[in-house]
């Protein structure tokens, strides 16, 4: 019985891998294809030649990225103070500030999309200004600041403040005592809140679309505005380093923890 | 951790100052703002022209291109936001709604003075009469692809997307205008501006299309005829060619009824903020190298005489890329619709779709 249940349930698992990696298997075998089209022309490795060669995607490629890491690094900042503060409110007032908090999450991203353009407009007109990188990057911090917020929240309740209050009695003042106890406690929260904003900020395509001006132009733009003539193999040649990038960076943490771990349990 | 977290976060924030500060540094360039359809300039793959880079380079500007994915979506970012785009690329339905709002500015041609290489047919057309407002890029017709070993004889029209026999292995454009075109013109109907008994007439022959069809596609077409998946198809002449150098057993047919010739011109928005750079560009455009790389990368037909002169004997004489005058002159271009007859159309097609 147990036996059978295994086997079903690894069968099960390689299944829904299947399901999910077999599209990224195609795009990495044609990334490789000698031809643009969908018929199998032999090897080459000319598409990862072409791509860096590409000044048009490699520059959508370095907004993109430029954008990401920004809008991550800034609202995971302004995410997890605003938690920290969120946290020390009073009842009524907290579950009001939280609600608005994640109107930004349930909006479909049109409506924000659309009404940040109008915005930005309004504004432009106003103070003469364009859109451009900087809306962009504004609208990528309002968006991805909600999930931060939501991801520190719970390790801060998990806390348990009497640490903070024992590290102020035995002579910290309040900003020591912040970093020594209650940082490390926040931590995973705050480090899986920027993984987070990085994720949703690289993979934006809608709110971007209409907050980026006439200057600006990121790579999920450059790829759909490609849909009606032909998505070039350049494209599957840049997914393909970028998972291999993904990949391995997981594998190394995924080592690190190991490591970490056997430390702990021969200690 | 928590050091190795704040050294590393210290990095990135210093490594993207430094980028950013890179920027700062050189020169300020004159900008211009190109607003383009998606693969349509020649990028310097293989070896070809980088349409942009040189550009960029032989008049020391920066060029700002980005695209977009329809003439809808570029009217609506052109009209609901502030963006100052110096030069878009719009197709004639578009051009002529642009001109009716007054949205083009009249282009000095003492600025254009490649505009010679235009061949005199292109220079007037239906949806800009006097040529005052837009400067031609490319144009092509629609027409018919077929698998060779799929298709019995050699179809003579449209009609043949009705055929019973292929039942199961036809496909149908995806969009409303270029479906209904195709339906109208069949039933005698000139589609260059429609009404709404057009409209029935087109929506009921559509119907009883639609059980005969494998499925409505617009770039799918290419993975299904290539792949020798589908028997019959309307599409861009261009992308036909593209097709047929793809798998042996395609090829095409003008239709004989005669079809929608499309035309994709070069304008100037009024919200350009440097209208001269704009005409510069313009004229580059029309440099004749750099005309033929573009209509090579594209495969659409040039209207530029003198790029037209520099390509192979091959394309020049392929008759599904320039067409002859006898042909063209059974074609129709489309004109802009009013707004309440195109939502009209759009909601028919629809409900044919469904």
């Amino acid at each position: 019985m147990r036996s059978r249940r295994k086997i079903g349930s690894k069968i099960y698992v390689a299944l829904v891998m299947v399901f999910l990696y077999i599209p990224i298997a195609v795009l990495i075998l044609y990334s490789f294809n000698d031809g643009k089209t969908s018929v199998w022309k032999g090897f080459t490795l000319k598409w990862y030649y072409e791509l860096f060669n590409n000044s048009a995607i490699m520059n959508s490629l370095y907004n993109t990225l430029i954008i990401a890491v920004l809008a991550a690094v800034i609202s995971t900042l302004l995410g997890t103070f605003a938690a920290i503060g969120i946290y020390n409110m009073k009842k009524p007032v907290r579950s009001l500030v939280t609600t608005v908090s994640n109107i930004p999450i349930i909006n479909p991203e049109i409506v924000t999309g659309v009404s940040f353009m109008l915005l930005f407009t309004f504004l432009g007109t106003l103070f003469n200004f364009e859109m451009g990188f900087a809306t962009v990057l504004i609208a990528h911090i309002s968006f991805c600041t909600p999930y931060v917020i939501l991801n520190v929240m719970p390790k801060l309740r998990q806390m348990d403040y009497s640490i903070y209050e024992a590290a102020l009695d035995l002579g910290c003042n309040q900003r020591q005592a912040f970093f020594k106890t209650i940082m490390p406690e926040i931590m995973p929260g705050v480090i899986s809140g920027l993984l987070m904003s990085f994720t949703y900020s690289l993979d934006d395509f809608v709110i971007t679309y209409f907050t980026r001006g006439p200057k600006f132009q990121t790579l999920p733009i450059e790829i759909y505005t490609m849909l009606k003539r032909r998505i070039s193999p350049t494209i599957n040649a840049l997914s393909t380093l970028l998972f291999v990038i993904t990949i391995a960076i997981l594998i190394i943490v995924n080592i690190r923890e190991r490591k970490t771990e056997k430390e702990r349990m021969t200690d | 951790m928590k050091k190795i977290l704040s050294i590393a976060l210290s990095a990135v924030m210093a490594g993207t100052a430094a980028l950013a500060c890179t920027g700062c540094d050189s020169q300020p360039k004159e900008e211009i703002n190109v607003f383009n359809w998606g693969e349509y300039v020649s990028n310097g793959e293989d070896g070809t022209l980088d349409t942009i880079a040189e550009f960029e380079e032989r008049y020391n500007v920066k060029v700002n291109y980005t695209n977009y994915e329809s003439n809808e979506e570029m009217y609506n970012l052109l009209k609901e936001s502030n963006s100052s785009y110096d030069v878009i690329i719009p197709s004639d339905y578009m051009i002529s709604k642009l001109i009716e709002e007054d949205m083009l500015e009249k282009i000095n041609f003492d600025n254009v003075p490649n505009y010679k290489n235009i061949m005199d047919k292109y220079k007037t057309t239906d949806f800009d009469p006097n040529g005052e407002y837009s400067v031609p890029y490319s144009w092509g017709v629609v027409a018919l692809c077929y698998n060779k070993t799929m298709v019995e004889e050699k179809p003579t029209g449209f009609d043949v997307l009705w055929d019973k026999d292929y039942s199961g292995n036809i496909l149908m454009f995806n969009n409303s205008r270029d479906a209904m075109a195709i339906a109208m013109k069949l039933k005698g109907i000139t589609p260059t501006t429609v009404t709404k008994d057009d409209i029935d007439v087109a929506t009921k022959y559509l119907s009883e299309q639609k059980p005969l069809l494998k499925k409505y596609v617009m770039d799918q077409v290419f993975t299904e005829m290539e792949g020798d998946q589908a028997a019959l198809a309307p599409y861009y002449a261009g992308d036909i060619a593209v097709m047929m150098t793809n798998n042996e057993n395609l090829d095409y047919v003008l239709p004989e009824e005669g079809s929608n010739l499309f035309i994709d011109s070069m304008c100037i928005p009024k919200t350009t903020q440097n209208k001269e750079l704009a005409e510069k560009f313009i004229n580059y455009m029309l440099d004749a190298e750099v005309a033929k790389a573009n209509a090579e990368y594209l495969g659409y037909s040039t209207p530029n005489q003198a790029a037209y002169e520099l390509l192979d004997d091959e394309v020049k004489n392929n008759e599904l890329i320039y067409p002859s005058d006898e042909y063209l002159s059974k074609c129709y271009t489309f004109s802009d619709l009013p707004q309440d007859v195109y939502d009209y159309m759009q909601n028919e097609f629809l409900k044919v779709q469904l």
